[in-house]
């Protein structure tokens, strides 16, 4: 089976400035939206106390509320998380030394409230607890998840983040342009910046929430990214050597073509995975699936439509492709329109 | 011959997919409930304990599937969690002090399988349920502390060198000053100082007046002090983990002043936090030498002692008067005595304790000095027969005991002052527990939760459940899709794909590298992308042969022209992981970990083993077309 009966003619760095145009409005829109509304940070980042609950009926969050609220727990935000069963509770950073406490507090307080205190039981199953009555049973409330960062880590987190990401580019850097040229290292950096604030633009525009997962989605998204560009780069370093005729531009255009099937076929194994951690992987995993799913669309978009174009904008020629320069013939081609 | 695999590659291949399966076999058995014991502060177990708990076992009748003994100490496995749950009730109340009793999952492989040394993965705590902790030591508390030292230290060692001051305090900026009565001392006070308190770096200050030394601690000396700090609570809080049951508990330095605690399968958040959050102290007293002691055991304590035990049992008789307690311990270290060759504890005081030591010391040569113990902590209360008690409600009950223990009692041999030695220790071993005990209980610079996971079991569950869902759902997506677009290519990819997988599975098996729930995600993106290399091959030969080429020299083309590009592609990405396994915490890591593990199996897989299946079923003969 193929999708492309033979090597297609698409004109796609004939069309480069249409396509930035849509990139130019891409990036316009995700730098506005980050510097206006920025990033639905997590607790990851922010600090603060997440508890995720299970009640084994379905729950009010109303109610949960208001039994924290009696219990002294103020600022809890509230929520149901996938089912009706499930609850989340968020609370804000706090100053206060015990601060740590606070998630055993909220749990125990809603089990005082369901009439039932936790006793140890076996691993792996249900938490066991004792109600008032007498007797051990399934607990109400189930904990599912605690989770407390302290101010000092969250803060680290957000720098090491950051720093995390200028190093992958940096080492890309280095390495493309070691391997290639470096326009070709610019040309790769450029596309995965774009696609990074791309994708970064997306979670701040529809205010999804931005975990650790979700950071290290993004970081892999500049691996797949990159991935692609890399093929790409490759044919036209070949062709560059191979092709005695034609402009770089139409040297470029071939190998974005030749490539074409390589490149829609593996995005499409990959969106297979991503779409099945994205339906099948719980929620816990959906902010990084999401993040992958974008990423992988739009660097898709990038190694065909940013990252080729952008290395024939920054002038390379022929003779910057070859081991040695031999031959001045037709060296001049690359002075595209 | 073109396309021919040499018998050597089909060795390498073998070398690799041989092993990768026996490793990986463990990892489709599952757990049983089972029991862990092991000795209490580390200690080990032995035959005889061994026999000790199968004993315990025997007597009640209660079944189990099997219990063996190894370095970690003794597991036992039950069939059902009812008899796990029951045999660590009647454990619990039975065995003497000494064991940690822990509930945990043991792996169901047969024990061939673990005897070659061939484990399931080690699942993470959000795959398994548990709690980790990440635990921040107080250094600016620990510092201070340090300085209130310094400032005892100061005033003492001016006043025997006899140079008079008017004061000497901790500066709320830092540092201490010390105000000396007129600047003619000034000289002296720098040289007395330097060379009696080498941990300062002394100057005369240049803000005030000329009277007026500013001091602060050495780089070495916070150095070392934090270290210290660090160790010390690294030490205390591996003591207080024992006392929750847990199987296999991890407490580990995280950079220069953080600890990480790992407790799998605990549920009790609250007891955990309580029961780390505690502080263990030490007293020093006197052995009551004048009083007999079968007397004391006999009814008759004298007014004023108190018969203690050590942690064997031993009873001893005790003066109840603190003489200095484990705050006034700066450091305790094992050493070899140079003299003797025989292993040492050598303890250093501070400034009160010093003076202290020194006088009573002085006024007891020959007596016995005692270090006592002391740790609040529950347990099971047990009913005439040794078998737990239960409430009304059907909860076992615990109470708080005040656990006191003497260390060790050594004979006064000297006028002793700052620093001294515990001499006629058994062994290295043994000093160094002493050491370590003595630092345990010494008041510790104060820790703080920074951070906590906690995963319920039920959750665990899920996530492994879910993950597993995903990896297989992803895969066979894939396994179809590459059927239907490459044919039997598409098959030998396939073969690939599922032998990297098993690879994957392996290579975590070996490392004994933690899987997360994104470790899970890496796994499947990987799925997505190890067949990358292939299709880049196989879109190559299908290249040559549009461009006239052979069924034979566009297989040889395509893989050897692909080679280049899938080597470029794969480092890259590999740059990128690595930079994430750097970055990580935790989850994150597992992510880059599998990640980075895949990129380098698929490549093997992608260009090798299905090079060799091509070659086998197209090499060295005629062939008209490839079912490509």
């Amino acid at each position: 089976m193929r999708i492309f009966k033979q090597v297609t003619r698409f004109d796609f760095l004939g069309k480069r400035r249409g396509a930035w145009m849509l990139s130019a409005v891409l990036l316009a829109a995700s730098i506005g939206s980050l510097g206006v509304r920025g990033l639905n940070f997590g607790i990851d980042f922010t600090g603060g106390t997440l508890v995720e609950l299970e009640y084994l009926q379905s729950a009010d969050p109303v109610a949960v509320r208001s039994t924290l609220k009696e219990a002294g727990i103020e600022d809890a935000i509230v929520q149901y998380f996938g089912t009706s069963r499930d609850i989340l509770v968020r609370l804000p950073v706090s100053a206060d030394k015990a601060a740590s406490e606070q998630s055993s507090d909220v749990v125990s307080a809603l089990r005082i409230a369901a009439g039932e205190t936790l006793t140890e039981g076996a691993q792996g199953g249900l938490q066991q607890c004792t109600a008032t009555g007498g007797g051990v049973k399934d607990c109400q409330v189930q904990m599912r998840r605690v989770e407390f960062v302290g101010p000092q880590v969250g803060g680290e987190l957000t720098e090491k983040g950051g720093l995390a990401m200028l190093y992958a580019l940096i080492g890309i850097l280095i390495y493309v342009a070691f391997r290639f040229e470096w326009r070709f290292a610019v040309g790769a950096v450029i596309a995965l910046v774009h696609d990074v604030l791309i994708t970064l633009g997306v979670f701040s525009v529809l205010a999804i929430e931005f975990s650790l997962p979700v950071l290290a989605a993004v970081l892999a998204v500049i691996g797949y990214s990159l991935n692609d560009t890399i093929v790409v780069f490759d044919r036209i370093r070949d062709n560059f050597r191979k092709m005695r005729k034609g402009s770089v531009l139409q040297i470029m255009n071939r190998s974005v073509n030749e490539t074409l099937p390589r490149t829609v076929l593996t995005s499409v194994t990959t969106l297979l995975v991503v779409l099945t951690l994205l339906l099948a992987g719980g929620e816990i995993i959906k902010g990084f699936a999401i993040a992958l799913l974008i990423g992988v669309l739009i660097g898709t978009y990038s190694s065909i439509f940013v990252a080729s174009p952008a290395v024939l904008v920054l002038g390379i020629s022929r003779e910057d492709m070859l081991p040695v320069a031999k031959e001045g013939a037709e060296a001049e081609g690359d002075s595209a329109p | 011959m073109r396309n021919h695999t040499p018998w050597w590659k089909w060795l390498i291949i073998a070398v690799f997919i041989v092993p990768g399966a026996f490793y990986a076999l463990p990892n489709i058995f599952g757990d049983d409930p089972g029991i862990q014991l092991r000795g209490a502060r580390g200690g080990s177990l032995g035959a005889e304990q061994f026999q000790q708990v199968q004993t315990a076992l025997d007597e009640v009748g209660l079944a189990y599937d099997s219990i063996s003994l190894d370095d970690s100490g003794i597991r036992i496995r039950f069939g059902t969690t009812d008899a796990q749950l029951q045999a660590r009730d009647m454990l619990e109340a039975r065995l003497p002090t000494g064991y940690t009793i822990a509930l945990t999952l043991l792996p169901a492989a047969p024990q061939w399988l673990s005897n070659a040394g061939a484990l399931p993965m080690y699942l993470g705590l959000d795959l398994r349920g548990g709690v980790h902790f990440l635990l921040e030591v107080d250094m600016a508390t620990a510092q201070r502390r340090a300085e209130d030292r310094y400032v005892a230290d100061l005033r003492s060692t001016l006043r025997e060198a006899k140079i008079r001051y008017r004061g000497v305090a901790r500066d709320g900026s830092g540092g201490i000053k010390i105000t000396l009565r007129s600047a003619d001392a000034v000289e002296e006070a720098l040289k007395t100082i330097r060379k009696e308190l080498p941990g300062l770096v002394v100057n005369a200050d240049d803000t005030g007046s000329d009277e007026v030394l500013s001091a602060n601690l050495a780089e070495t000396e916070i150095d070392q002090l934090f270290k210290f700090a660090l160790e010390q609570n690294v030490t205390a809080l591996r003591n207080r983990v024992d006392e929750l049951g847990v199987a296999e508990p991890v407490v580990q330095r995280q950079g220069d002043r953080r600890i990480v605690v790992q407790l799998p399968g605990v549920q009790d958040t609250a007891r955990a936090k309580r029961i780390l959050g505690r502080t263990a102290t030490l007293e020093m007293m006197m052995v009551d030498e004048e009083h007999s002691l079968e007397a004391a055991l006999g009814g008759k304590v004298p007014p004023g002692s108190k018969i203690y035990r050590f942690r064997d049992e031993r009873p001893i008789l005790l003066e109840k008067r603190v003489i200095y307690s484990g705050e006034n311990i700066v450091d305790a270290a094992a050493s070899i005595d140079t003299q003797s060759g025989g292993p040492i504890a050598s303890i250093t005081l501070d400034a009160i304790g010093a003076r202290i030591n020194q006088k009573v010391t002085g006024k007891n040569i020959g007596k016995r000095m005692a270090v006592l113990y002391i740790e609040n902590r529950s347990t099971i209360r047990t009913d005439a027969d040794g078998l737990p008690m239960k409430d009304d409600q059907g909860r076992v009950m615990r109470t708080q005991h005040r656990i006191e223990e003497v260390i060790t009692a050594p004979v006064i041999r000297d006028q002793l002052g700052k620093r001294f030695q515990i001499e006629g220790l058994d062994s290295v071993d043994e000093a160094r527990d002493l050491a370590l005990m003595l630092r345990a209980g010494s008041l510790a610079a104060p820790v703080e939760i920074i951070e906590e996971r906690t995963v319920g079991p039920s959750l665990g569950q899920a996530n492994i459940n879910q993950g597993f869902r995903s990896v297989m759902v992803g895969f066979i997506l894939v396994l179809i899709f590459m059927m239907i677009y490459y044919r039997v290519f598409g098959l030998f990819a396939n073969v690939a794909l599922a032998l990297n997988l098993v690879l994957i599975v392996a290579v975590l098996s070996v490392l004994q590298a933690t899987l997360t729930l994104p470790g899970v995600a890496g796994i499947v993106l990987t799925v997505g992308m190890a067949v990358d290399a292939n299709v880049l091959i196989f879109e190559r030969i299908r290249e040559e042969i549009q461009n006239g080429s052979t069924p034979q020299a566009s297989i040889h083309t395509g893989y050897q022209r692909a080679l280049s590009t899938i080597v470029d592609a794969n480092i890259t990405t590999l740059i990128a992981a690595i930079v994430l396994f750097n970055f990580g915490t935790g989850p994150i890591k597992g992510f880059a970990v599998t990640l980075s593990i895949g990129i380098i199996t698929s490549m093997f897989t992608a260009i090798v083993v299905t090079r060799a299946l091509v070659n086998y079923l197209y090499g060295g003969k005629r062939v008209k077309s490839l079912a490509i």
